[in-house]
């Protein structure tokens, strides 16, 4: 008999904080002017702002909660601010957005909750059952939000991919799970652990079923072969969503790969080491390759994103070969580095788009270096880091994966990241050369940027730089995280 | 022997509906198969002493979820899509493709179905009262992921109405 | 009575799962891949039911609950997608959503 103690829903409180902001801003709309619908925007902030600050409250030190369902540990509250981090900037970059393109619905704020809900569920769970849900309650609300602006044949199609693909990817993930639960008799990740560590207990079976799990969770980071439905998506979804799914949903499926696979992946070395190895490769590849023949912004960036997907891969190939710590850090720094860049990226590109977001072709961007000097020069910064520039946070993002890497003896592996980081810079500083060099006219908006905007793209320029230039304390904050309790 | 020879009678008619849902020209008539795929499977879980889960799968499986499927492929005209083309491009890729990882599933499932825990085979009196233990079961031990499967369906339920509304305000 | 072998469910269930994951490779219809897909969930439900009767145990069962409630919310947020998806488009088909190229 279990009951329910004080400590332990303390640990769930930023959850249930969200959830209940979810709540209240969609019960407010009715109350709120039709043209003032931007309060609720800020309730929602609120809510993400007062979910951070409950963590003041949880018990200090880490522990399980709810019979061995939640994990308290420091790498999942290292996940839950990352995530509550991504979801204030895409709700403050999204506020003037859904009023320029005239939908605002309460709904729209109250989904972003609800995903951050589910993303915190996942990163912070030791259980199947609760890893399972909590992808879910992320991946509805995403589909959702994907198709979010109704009336655009473009979003309706991204919303339908998205929900097939993702629908398809979690039923594997299923599939996955009730085979270790037949294997093992349990569906709690530390029981698993202990199990799974007695001799004989591995077989190619059980190796089929990590697979699986591992097929489900690899569409939801798109890597290669499951990247198909990234660039559409990406591209078809409204951009603040992008900007929240390419980071948020991408952070927690890493999370949840780390959690199973360095918790348990021990004995299985080779088989799931090198199904990591190859993925890895293909993913970088096959991202930066496709993106140098991209002509729209959006979907060059999606391709990006693949590759970037790529090299937290490398990360987490790492620090199973090697079962340090520094693999698992590299991975944590990486994912944040990589969240702040996307962000500021595609909150940007949302507003230069323009009504409708018309604009998204690399041409539409010629001669922005003049016409709007400061929104160019933001573009800029965030092309560097993502190409991993040195002095912003892209640059030792790479370096700490590359070293991790190195240490973990995958010299061929992180030859291959190096050449890959080589490639991708052409591409990200294609788009820096037709703003400055190119002549022309253009196209992109040149309304000044308003200020909850403004103040989204100042925090993650300032993250970027401060990643960048300042890296240690962050790099000590992921070590301490990068070990999850089980 | 019976539970042997229904359960033989259940799985073909379970596989051969399966098949036919696919195979359907018409998404009503692959919606009416794959009702009698799922009252097949239906009966696997009354063999499998798992008279709750049969009563949750028919109502609603087959009551809910098939009801809503066939009710939107009502609204949405079948008639355009019945006569389009069938199957995608890369139908035969990824046929091939399927039947590999079966096979190999196959080949790891015949190897190592050992590897499941039959040692703990229980007698199936540890199954009687089955609706009780689950109800007790899901109120305390699981209580917890009882009350987040509520956010999901509070999600399910204002996605599915944002998206089929006509119009906002 | 002796219970039926374990393993006899689970190549039930492979084969229903290898079914529904042909049906979504090879159909263009997104209700007909919906429904694939709900075959694939019915193949881990057969799984997690005989693992739950061999482990004289009702966790597996609990979990099967689980699927069946995200199969429901899953249908109600796909066909929400697929009406406004279709009212702006007029098309079931999901090869044929091509304005974004494969």
């Amino acid at each position: 008999m279990t009951t329910v103690s004080i400590p332990d829903v303390m640990r769930i409180l930023p959850e249930l904080i969200l959830a209940g902001f979810a709540i209240l801003v969609m019960l407010f709309e009715p109350f709120v002017p039709a043209g003032r619908k931007r309060v609720l925007g800020w309730i929602a902030l609120l809510g993400v702002l007062v979910a951070g600050m409950a963590f003041t409250w949880a018990p200090p030190n880490a522990g399980m909660a709810f019979s061995g369902s939640i994990a308290a540990d420091g790498f999942s509250y290292f996940f839950i601010f990352l995530f509550l981090t991504i979801a204030a900037l895409a709700l403050l970059g999204s506020i003037n957005y859904l009023e320029r393109d005239n939908i605002h619905h309460a709904e729209y704020y109250a989904l972003i909750l609800f995903s951050t809900v589910g993303m915190c569920f996942m990163a912070a769970s030791a259980e199947l059952i609760m890893i399972f849900l909590g992808l879910e309650i992320s991946s509805l609300s995403t589909y959702v939000l994907a198709g979010f602006r109704r009336h655009d044949p473009r979003s309706n199609e991204s919303a339908m991919k998205y929900f097939l693909l993702g629908s398809f990817a979690t039923a594997f993930f299923l599939y996955g799970i009730a085979f270790v639960y037949g294997l093992t008799g349990t569906t709690n990740l530390v029981d698993l652990a202990a199990d799974l560590a007695q001799p004989g207990k591995w077989s190619t079976l059980t190796r089929a079923a990590l697979i699986l799990m591992f097929v489900g969770l690899a569409f939801k980071v798109s890597t290669v072969p499951f990247q198909i439905w990234t660039p559409d998506v990406y591209q078809g979804a409204p951009a603040p969503v992008t900007a929240f799914l390419s980071t948020g949903p991408k952070a927690a499926a890493f999370a949840v790969l780390v959690r199973i696979f360095l918790g348990l992946a021990g004995p299985s070395g080779p088989a799931a080491f090198w199904v990591i190895w190859i993925s890895a490769a293909l993913t970088m590849t096959v991202g930066n390759f496709a993106a140098l023949l991209q002509k729209n912004v959006k979907r060059m960036l999606a391709y990006s994103a693949i590759a970037h997907a790529g090299y937290v891969l490398v990360g987490l190939a790492a620090a199973m070969a090697s079962g340090s710590t520094e693999g698992a850090s590299a991975v944590l720094f990486y994912l944040a580095a990589y969240a702040f860049m996307n962000v500021g990226a595609f909150l940007l590109i949302a507003h230069l788009a323009g009504p409708g977001e018309g604009r998204t072709e690399i041409s539409d961007f010629t001669g922005l270096g003049r016409a709007a000097p400061g929104a160019a020069a933001c573009l800029t910064v965030f092309m560097l880091s993502l190409s991993g520039i040195p002095s912003t946070a892209g640059f030792f993002a790479k370096f700490y994966v590359f070293r991790a890497s190195v240490h973990a003896g995958l010299i061929g592996l992180t030859i291959i990241a190096v050449l890959n980081s080589v490639v991708s810079v052409y591409y990200y500083l294609n788009l820096v050369v037709t703003m400055y060099m190119r002549e022309g006219e253009p196209q992109a908006a040149r309304t000044p940027m308003p200020l909850p905007l403004y103040s989204a793209i100042a925090a993650s320029l300032f993250a970027i730089f401060y990643l960048g230039l300042y890296p240690n304390h962050f790099l000590l904050l992921s070590t301490l995280s990068s070990k999850p309790l089980p | 022997m019976v539970a042997e020879v229904t359960f033989f009678i259940l799985s073909a008619l379970a596989l051969g509906s399966a098949v036919m849902v696919i195979t359907r020209r018409n998404p009503v008539h692959s919606a009416l198969w794959l009702i009698v795929t799922l009252f097949s499977v239906g009966g696997v879980f009354l063999i499998l002493r798992a008279p709750f889960l049969f009563a949750v799968q028919i109502i609603l499986y087959v009551g809910g979820i098939m009801v809503l499927i066939i009710f939107v492929i009502m609204l949405v005209s079948v008639d355009v899509s019945g006569r389009q083309q069938q199957f995608s491009r890369q139908w035969l890729v990824g046929l091939t493709t399927v039947l590999i990882l079966a096979a190999e599933l196959g080949y790891a499932l015949y190897r190592g179905s050992k590897g499941f825990l039959l040692a703990r085979s229980a007698p199936a009196a540890a199954l009687e009262n089955n609706t009780q233990a689950i109800g007790t079961a899901l109120y305390q031990n699981y209580m917890l992921p009882v009350e987040i499967a509520s956010i999901l369906l509070l999600v399910a339920m204002v996605g599915a109405v944002l998206m089929a509304k006509r119009k906002m305000e | 009575m002796m219970p039926i072998p374990p393993t006899w469910c689970v190549y039930l269930g492979t084969g229903l799962f290898t079914i529904g994951v042909i049906g979504v490779l090879t159909r263009r219809n997104v209700i007909i891949i919906l429904m694939s897909i709900e075959l694939i969930l019915n193949a881990v439900n057969i799984n997690l039911v005989a693992f739950s009767r061999y482990f004289g145990e009702v966790d597996g069962q609990i979990f099967a609950i689980f699927v069946i409630t995200d199969a429901a919310a899953e249908a109600a947020v796909g066909l929400g997608l697929l009406i406004a998806l279709f009212r702006n488009k007029e098309t079931v088909n999901a090869d044929e959503i091509d304005l974004l190229k494969w």
